[in-house]
């Protein structure tokens, strides 16, 4: 069942850090664009009224970046995360398969 | 009569479908986390269906309409807030393989007290989540059928319990998948309708949203209700500061204040003055249809206390400048509820009250954000609560489990940004157009009712009543959704934790599930009581609050459990209880001083803080467990590597274990 008792602990804090720093590299990538579009918002509102102002149909800009487009934009980053991430564990996956460790019997129901 | 027989047929056909997959509910597991076996698309569609709460069927429009452009925060916070979950926190958790939170406090720190701990914000977020479902439910019945709010609840509340007691939520996750369909249509469907009735941009500057002359006007000069001080504080009508105006109060009144509505800077005339100045008229010609009345002579206004308004009064009000150059109006304040008509001193329609200006419904940094007067402030830390606290609600995050494995779970989060985007885009245009064409929704302070008010206006009757059915079965679907998923979690936790690992740890399965009826119906109970009492709060804005408990206790718990090995479970505990209580004691707080059952002077600045403290309390307990933990640093699991490897190894290396049996 478990497969805990097969890798000592540093190994596994090894394989630990490296999994997370790859995964967590990508998800502050990722996050930092989103992160800089909320911070930037509420700035581009208070320091360039006129700008947030101007008219795009019915609508003015600020209206429109926070009632339409958003939602495309964090489907875009939540399809690039998905996809890097997948790719970044499939060779996880490899990697250890090459190292001999762990054939890949673990319990997944994929 | 029509919107009844939606709202019957979506509560049979919720009912009728939690009955047939119930009989294939057999085990505990599938009562708790419906087997474990659903699939992306349908574990997208139950999660969205749970999410899309009152607050994102009737509260957004509401807040819209009421606040315009810094409502929009709003939806965009809800459905952002799955961005953060994905990307930290989604995978790790389904990898962990526990179905609670408190099952992953338990595991993460091998400790059982963190486990207790843990749940008890179960229950708070919990019940801060299930008032606004509630107040939904009393909103639209009374909208409908004129029930009292009270009456609404019980039904509706009683119902939904009935239905969890029996199905768990096995029964609900085809329930949840087949409700977001219907809120999807119920939104989007009569909008199109609406827009074509009613054309928010034309090239005729009258009808044009963005013309900053243009006004809500209200449709009638009909006399209208409106609140006692029990309501606080919806029972204040704010005049409109644009035009001359005529109050009547035809049954009479008491009011306990005539108060200026903005407060005057220094410098400018005080507040005395400018009402004395001409604000308030003793003399002048009343319009004809006011000729039988009697003007109130307005000397030693602005005063509070008890101040009686004869039968058939009028009070008389003209805007003036005051010395820096903006207009003031005045409030007034009901001590009982009677009905009042209002007059527009240029004869036609009076502008509606409590209707913000167009500049300021427009433009950001509007009346919901700058109240206080530090809107930026109140933006991002209501953005931070929106964004964080997502990952801190407890019947979402139980769905997680549902998802085969962590590839699977951020495949269902991205289906459900997916999901829940078609469906907010629609929403602030309800909030715009009952704006402009249903603005004595304003005047009742029931603008979280739009959704189902609106359509009932259109020239067609028929028709009218066909689209406000949809929308109100849409409603109907949203709170039951939401409850059902807070009531499981709830109940859960009480079964599942208190009393299956806490009182009775041997207890057999047909035990839990006994305990688990039992919880839900005094969950379901507390709930409908703590409904009756905020029918005066906006819908939308109670679950930015419930959000904000969650971003400060679990969210920083989630974070740095599944990526920093050096937490202990003294510092979660006590980063999660320092934050978690702080928000919520400032949180109740700021309510009871917006229903002046506190009364006390309170800096502007911390009265911003109050009401929106996700700024301060998502770093304050983020700071809190990395303080603690540092200290106690020999408190690290042993096996912590083992634990985290769980978290983040694909499912492939076999680190991943189910931790509940």
């Amino acid at each position: 069942m478990r497969k805990d008792a097969e890798l000592s602990l540093p190994e596994a804090r090894q394989l630990a850090e490296r999994l997370m720093r790859q995964q967590a590299a990508l998800g502050l990538r990722v996050a930092s664009v989103f992160a800089a579009l909320l911070i930037g918002l509420p700035l581009l509102n208070q320091f360039l009224p006129e700008l947030a102002a101007t008219k795009i149909g019915g609508f003015t800009l600020s209206w429109f970046i926070l009632g339409v487009a958003f939602y495309p934009i964090t489907w875009a980053l939540s399809f690039y995360f998905v996809r890097e991430s997948d790719l970044l564990e499939e060779r996880a996956t490899l990697e250890a398969a090459l190292e001999g460790k762990n054939p890949g019997k673990g319990e997944t129901k994929r | 009569m029509i919107p009844l027989l939606f709202v019957t047929a979506i509560i049979i056909a919720t009912i009728a479908l939690g009955i047939v997959t119930t009989r294939k509910a057999q085990t505990a597991s599938d009562f708790f986390v419906a087997g474990r076996s659903v699939s992306v698309f349908w574990n997208a569609s139950a999660i969205s269906g749970e999410y899309l709460s009152a607050a994102s069927f009737m509260g957004i429009a509401g807040l819209v309409m009421k606040g315009g452009y810094d409502a929009l925060w709003y939806p965009v916070g809800y459905a952002a807030g799955y961005l953060f979950l994905l990307l930290f926190i989604a995978g790790p958790l389904r990898r962990f393989g526990a179905y609670t939170i408190p099952d992953f406090a338990q595991g993460r720190f091998d400790s059982p007290t963190f486990r207790k701990i843990a749940v008890t914000f179960v229950l708070f977020i919990g019940f801060f989540y299930t008032m606004p479902q509630m107040k939904g439910a009393g909103v639209t019945m009374s909208s409908i059928l004129n029930w009292p709010y009270w009456a609404g609840i019980l039904v509706v509340g009683s119902v939904i319990t009935f239905n969890v007691a029996l199905g768990g939520m096995k029964g609900i996750t085809v329930v949840q998948a087949f409700q977001y369909w219907a809120k999807l249509f119920a939104i989007s469907v009569p909008i199109f309708v609406l827009l074509a009735i009613f054309p928010p941009h034309s090239s005729t500057p009258a009808n044009d949203i963005l013309a900053t002359s243009k006004l809500p006007r209200m449709t009638s000069n009909k006399s209208f209700a409106v609140k006692g001080a029990l309501a606080t504080p919806a029972n204040v009508i704010a005049l409109s500061d644009q035009e001359r105006e005529y109050v009547l109060f035809p049954e009479g009144a008491i009011l306990d204040g005539v108060i200026p509505g903005r407060k005057m800077q220094p410098g400018a005339l005080s507040a005395s003055m400018v009402l004395s100045a001409g604000y308030l008229e003793a003399s002048g010609q009343l319009p004809p249809e006011l000729s039988g009345a009697t003007l109130v002579n307005p000397a030693g206004f602005p005063k509070k206390g008890n101040i009686l308004i004869p039968k058939n009064a009028v009070l008389a009000i003209s805007p003036v400048k005051s010395e820096d150059g903006k207009p003031n109006s005045v409030k007034l304040s009901f001590a009982k509820p009677t009905k009042i008509q209002i007059y527009s001193g240029d004869g036609g329609h009076a502008i509606a009250p409590n209707a913000p200006p167009q500049d300021k419904w427009l433009n950001p940094f509007g009346p919901i954000t700058s109240k206080q007067g530090f809107p930026l402030l109140y933006t991002y830390s209501l953005i931070i609560a929106l964004v964080c606290g997502t990952a801190g609600l407890p019947h979402i995050l139980v769905r997680f489990y549902t998802n085969p494995d962590g590839r699977a779970a951020k495949r269902t989060t991205l289906w459900v940004m997916v999901m829940l985007g078609a469906f907010y885009v629609f929403t602030p245009l309800w909030g715009t157009l009952a704006r402009f064409n249903l603005p004595d929704l304003y005047a009742n302070n029931a603008t979280d009712s739009a959704v189902i008010k609106l359509p009932t206006i259109i020239g067609n009757e028929l028709l009218g009543q066909i689209l406000s059915g949809v929308t109100s079965a849409g409603a109907f679907a949203a709170f039951m959704s939401t409850f059902s998923g807070l009531l499981v979690s709830m109940s859960g936790a009480f079964a599942h934790d208190i009393y299956g690992k806490i009182l009775r740890p041997g207890a057999s399965d047909a035990q839990r599930l006994t305990a688990f009826k039992g919880a839900a119906i005094g969950v379901g109970l507390v709930s409908m009581g703590l409904g009756l009492l905020v029918e005066t709060f906006d819908i939308a804005t109670m679950v930015g609050w419930a959000f904000a408990i969650g971003a400060a206790s679990y969210f920083p718990l989630l974070l740095l459990g599944s990526w920093w090995r050096g937490l202990t479970k003294f510092g979660a505990a006590a980063g999660m209880l320092l934050g978690g209580f702080s928000s919520l004691a400032a949180i109740v707080t700021s309510m009871l001083l917006d229903k002046k059952i506190l009364t006390m002077e309170v800096a502007p600045l911390l009265r911003s803080l109050m009401e929106q403290p996700a700024i301060w309390g998502v770093p304050l307990s983020i700071t809190t467990m990395v303080l603690v933990s540092r200290a106690t640093k020999d408190q690290v699991p042993a096996d912590v590597d083992i634990k985290m490897l769980r978290l983040h190894a694909p499912e492939e290396l076999g680190y991943s274990k189910d931790y509940v049996n």
